[in-house]
């Protein structure tokens, strides 16, 4: 998956749960990427955020710290 | 089994309130109220003859065959048309009634063909019967004065023929089509003599005739017949099934002479179809036997290549070994595979199984990923469950019925039908479409509110609709109190109630008018019981899940759930969409929808297949294909699904199956897929194996081996066979088997067995201790997740956004008489309706173009190009233009674009943005495509194959 897209996708998740107080939301994207992303695309996305995770929804960026290495 | 003669109760039972008691020829019978005396003989066993009425249509009273004498009253009154009443005495024979009779088969037979012996219906004719029964002897008229003899044949349809000449105008096929189709497209012209049944146009292809095959289902005479009879006979046995096409799963007797298939005829004891049928089901099933199946296995080791035919056991041996090898190469998680939506609940269960257990991961994905997979995450989500509330019949006590991104009278025709008779009967309509569907206004059905957004804009009308509910004090305070998560609610009521969710402030983005919008709100939550009934124009957006969620707060928040009358109500694409995401085929979840990190269920399982299990979720569709060009994916196993055809982004998927090793299609086609395989494994056809459906309302059906499987195999025996090569053992001796231990591992399953479905007909799951018949509407107590889920759903407009470039936005859908990417339909003669692909297009943007009605255009979007026919057309609103994706040539998905669901990643089909201009010639993709085919074509018949 090209990082555009996988932005694009991490991004959609945000901003579907950005209208819940910052707490829930954290939780309600670091559940779904947990849930439904598979461990290359987890892995991935750890990394692009260790990499500075340029153009990611603050969301993501944070509820990406709460996943469990994989 | 042998064929089997349904009987015919003469008039539909009675509706009253109390029972009826009465005597027929000496017989007791009790009845409802309200129930004919025709009835309430044939109830007793008295078969009164009758040629105008049958149980399938409302008592008519004009053929004067089945009158009686009641004691105490004058004359002969026809039983048809006269209510049994307590205490009655009934005499159905007599000398004077037999006379009466006689004389009006002298009648009928002065004017019909003394043909018998060579007719079609011989045999099964309810004249021949009637005169017969009547003991008709002569016919003292004579047969030289005027009559129809003569009159010509219609032959214009494809499947049936209607001929005058042996039509009694018992106007059977008028009402038919009136109160069982809803179209009205029949009726009788002229009077007396000169009456004459009549399509409308020139003959009944150039009508509204829809084919749905009632009126030929009821015609008593050879007068409307299928063609396959006249050119094969009458049937000698019968086997019942359930249709493989859309999600209303139609229960039809197969009829057939040895192993051929003569006739598919809709079951009346059919609980979602209740004797009705469809074009596709009740005609369209001759591609089950077209000369284009391939019946042996192939392989190739590249797509290069011609195809090679090999045997079942090379043919296995050689995908195990590959799949292996390629595991051995880049790792256990390099392999996946696909379930088919139109597939048995076996054989996806089987698949499922075979990914995680003998491939050891869970890359395993289904075809309902690209249509309803919303459906799964928004209900589940909400209510706690991923499946529809209501049974189809819960439609007859709506009072209101809100459809949203749905074309029932297209893509589910019988379900429509039931539709329609409660609307006729009075239910309201709201509809809400981008394209205004033939359900806003149709033969005396017309929407109360018709709602045409701005693709892309769902979420925002819902909302609007909530806010509306809440902010006028609509809410059904009591049901959110009792049955809902009031914290989840308050937090929902809040956020609707804001300003920027009101009709008024989304009308200039979604184009519809607030106080239309505003109306059609109240309506929904007043009007009594309200369902929702929506289709993909719901789930194929980006925002699909939200939208799911959306409906999902609108019921909860007017009380319009857990009875019947109301609920949301998915309408599923394919005949086994529910079964297949039941069944565990995606990525993240075992059967029943338990998520695979899950551990006592994942135990429970590792248990039972004696294997170790994953817990974290594989991939899906998208990412499989994604995984693929990046280099980690490497070989799949597809069942019974076009991914190049159906698929969004085609070059993209193209390039996914091109950069894969081992390329491993089941199906009963060498479909556009298939160009991209190393191993094609023959595929069964519905007729041909044993299983399981699962419809949209939950239920399930039996589907019945009606001929063997024409390569040998049915589709679990493949599987299986995969299975054991792979080294992990499956050896299940019938469908059955695989049912029983889906039944153990599943608890909505748990009462579920073949048993049981051939002695109750079907069950609706959950079906368990709790409810061992079945549950037709859910969540009656209360939620399976406990507390209904108000899900908060703001609005994110999709970033596929218009321009000046591409100023129009392109939604696609399909139509009555085509199923799909085509390959079932277009292997029939359903192309006679729609032999290509059309864009429509609104007369306004056409003439912007320069675009005329017919012209050759370009569509081309971000994604790509494609040429296709202009259909100027006012269903279309200025700005917004539509097709289908029937026909491989046309390639509307080279156009759509890779943009998915937030949650599901269903690709959002319905909104690309495009522009429209006239074309002189193909697209280049169109070329490239056609030099693919020929040269695959040529390849084929290298190999001595054939196909097309």
């Amino acid at each position: 998956m090209s990082v555009e897209k996988m932005v694009h996708m991490a991004n959609q998740i945000a901003l579907f749960f950005s209208g819940y107080p910052r707490e829930e939301a954290l939780a309600g994207v670091a559940d779904h990427l947990q849930k439904f992303w598979e461990a290359r695309m987890r892995r991935k996305l750890i990394d692009y955020v260790s990499a500075g995770g340029s153009g990611l929804h603050e969301l993501v960026r944070d509820a990406v710290s709460r996943l469990p290495v994989c | 089994m042998p064929m089997i003669k349904e009987v015919d109760y003469g008039t539909p039972v009675g509706g009253g309130p109390g029972i009826v008691a009465l005597e027929v020829d000496g017989i007791s019978v009790s009845v409802p109220s309200g129930t004919s005396i025709l009835r309430a003989a044939a109830v007793a066993g008295v078969q009164i003859p009758k040629l105008c009425a049958t149980d399938k249509l409302e008592s008519f009273g004009s053929c004067r065959l089945c009158l009686v004498e009641i004691e105490g009253r004058r004359g002969a009154p026809a039983s048809c048309t006269t209510p049994a009443e307590p205490g009655m005495k009934v005499r159905t024979q007599s000398p004077k009634l037999s006379r009466l009779r006689r004389g009006v088969m002298e009648l009928y037979i002065s004017d019909h063909p003394l043909d018998c012996l060579t007719c079609a219906a011989n045999g099964d004719c309810e004249l021949q019967d009637m005169a017969g029964q009547v003991g008709l002897r002569e016919v003292r008229y004579g047969y030289e004065g005027r009559n129809h003899l003569d009159a010509g044949k219609d032959e214009s349809n494809p499947y049936f023929t209607f001929d005058p000449s042996k039509c009694i105008v018992c106007s059977r096929c008028v009402r038919a089509c009136e109160e069982v189709q809803g179209t009205f497209a029949l009726t009788i012209q002229g009077r007396g003599f000169n009456s004459v049944v009549s399509a409308g146009g020139k003959d009944f292809l150039d009508s509204e005739c829809v084919s749905c095959g009632a009126c030929v289902q009821v015609c008593p005479t050879a007068t409307l017949i299928e063609k396959t009879i006249i050119d094969r006979g009458q049937p000698e046995r019968q086997v019942v099934t359930t249709c493989a096409y859309c999600g209303v799963g139609c229960l039809f007797r197969a009829e057939l002479q040895g192993n051929e298939v003569v006739r598919m005829t809709p079951h009346d004891d059919g609980k979602a179809n209740h004797g009705h049928s469809c074009v596709k089901g009740r005609f369209a099933w001759g591609y089950a036997t077209h000369k284009d199946r391939i019946i042996a296995p192939m392989i190739r080791e590249k797509i290069t290549d011609p195809w090679r035919e090999v045997s079942w056991d090379e043919a296995i041996r050689h995908t195990a070994s590959e799949f292996r090898r390629i595991q051995a190469g880049y790792g256990r998680d390099s392999i996946g595979g696909i379930t088919s939506s139109r597939c048995t609940n076996e054989e996806t269960y089987l698949v499922q199984k075979l990914v995680r257990a003998a491939f050891g991961s869970n890359n395993v994905d289904t075809c309902a990923r690209v249509c309803h997979s919303p459906t799964g995450y928004g209900l589940k989500t909400a209510f706690g469950t991923s499946a529809g509330t209501q049974d189809f019949d819960s439609v007859e006590d709506a009072d209101v019925i809100l459809v949203i991104g749905a074309n029932p009278t297209d893509a589910h025709p019988v379900f429509a039908s039931q539709m329609k008779r409660r609307l006729r009967a009075g239910a309201r309509l709201i509809v809400i479409d981008p394209r205004r569907i033939d359900l806003v206004r149709s033969a005396h059905v017309e929407a109360s509110y018709y709602l045409p957004l701005r693709p892309g804009t769902n979420v925002a009308v819902i909302n609007a609709i909530a806010h509306v509910v809440v902010t006028e004090s609509l809410v059904d305070e009591a049901f959110v109190k009792e049955r809902c998560d009031l914290a989840s609610f308050e937090q929902w009521r809040t956020f609707v109630a804001q300003e920027r969710n009101s009709p008024e402030a989304v009308e200039a983005a979604s184009g519809v008018g607030a106080a239309d919008l505003r109306a059609a709100a109240r309506l929904y939550a007043t009007g009594g019981n309200a369902a929702i009934y929506y289709g993909l124009g719901v789930t194929e957006h980006s925002q699909g899940s939200t939208m799911v969620m959306g409906m999902a707060n609108l019921a909860m928040a007017t009380g319009n759930l857990g009875r019947r009358g109301v609920g949301v109500n998915p309408l599923r694409g394919q005949n086994n969409v529910q079964g297949s995401c039941d069944m565990g085929s995606f990525p993240h979840e075992f059967s029943g929808y338990r998520h695979v990190s899950d551990e006592a269920t994942r135990e429970m399982f590792e248990e039972a297949w004696r294997v170790t299990l994953q817990g974290e979720p594989g991939l899906r569709i998208p990412n499989m294909l994604d995984a693929a060009v990046e280099g980690t994916f490497k070989g799949i196993y597809i069942q019974g699904e076009d991914l190049v055809q159906s698929d969004p982004n085609t070059q993209h998927v193209a390039a996914g199956l091109a950069a894969m090793e081992c390329v491993v299609v089941q199906d009963l086609f060498l479909n556009e897929t298939a160009n991209y395989a190393h191993v094609f494994l023959p595929g069964s056809s519905f007729l041909e194996k044993d299983g399981t459906f699962t419809n949209a309302e939950r239920r399930i059906s039996r589907v019945r081996k009606a001929i063997p499987p024409l390569a040998g195999l049915a589709d679990w025996e493949v599987t299986m066979a995969l299975s054991n090569a792979l080294g992990y053992a499956m050896n299940y001796k019938h469908p059955s088997e695989i049912m029983d231990e889906i039944a153990r591992l599943t608890p909505t399953f748990a009462g579920v067995s073949f048993e049981k479905l051939d002695r109750l007909g079907s069950v609706q799951w959950p079906c368990n201790d709790k409810a061992p018949n079945g549950t037709p509407v859910m969540h009656m107590e209360g939620f399976v997740r406990g507390k209904g889920r108000f899900m908060i759903t703001e609005f994110i407009p999709t970033d596929e956004r218009t321009s000046s470039r591409f100023p129009l936005l392109l939604t696609t859908g399909r139509i009555l008489t085509q199923y799909n990417v085509g390959a079932q339909t277009r292997r029939t003669n359903n192309n006679i309706w729609h032999e290509e692909d059309v864009l429509e297009i609104h007369p306004h943007d056409a003439e912007n173009r320069g675009i005329r009605d017919g012209q050759l255009v370009a569509l081309i979007s971000r994604a790509g190009e494609i040429t296709l026919q202009a259909r100027l057309t006012e269903r279309m609103q200025p700005g917004v233009v539509y097709t289908t994706f029937h026909h491989p040539l046309t390639g509307v998905n080279v156009v759509t674009t890779e943009f998915s669901d937030w949650a599901t990643n269903c690709p959002e089909y319905k909104v690309t943005a495009v522009q429209v201009r006239p074309a002189a010639r193909m697209s280049e993709w169109q070329e490239r495509y056609r030099q693919t085919r020929d040269t695959n074509a040529r390849l084929l018949h290298e190999t001595g194959i054939g196909g097309d």
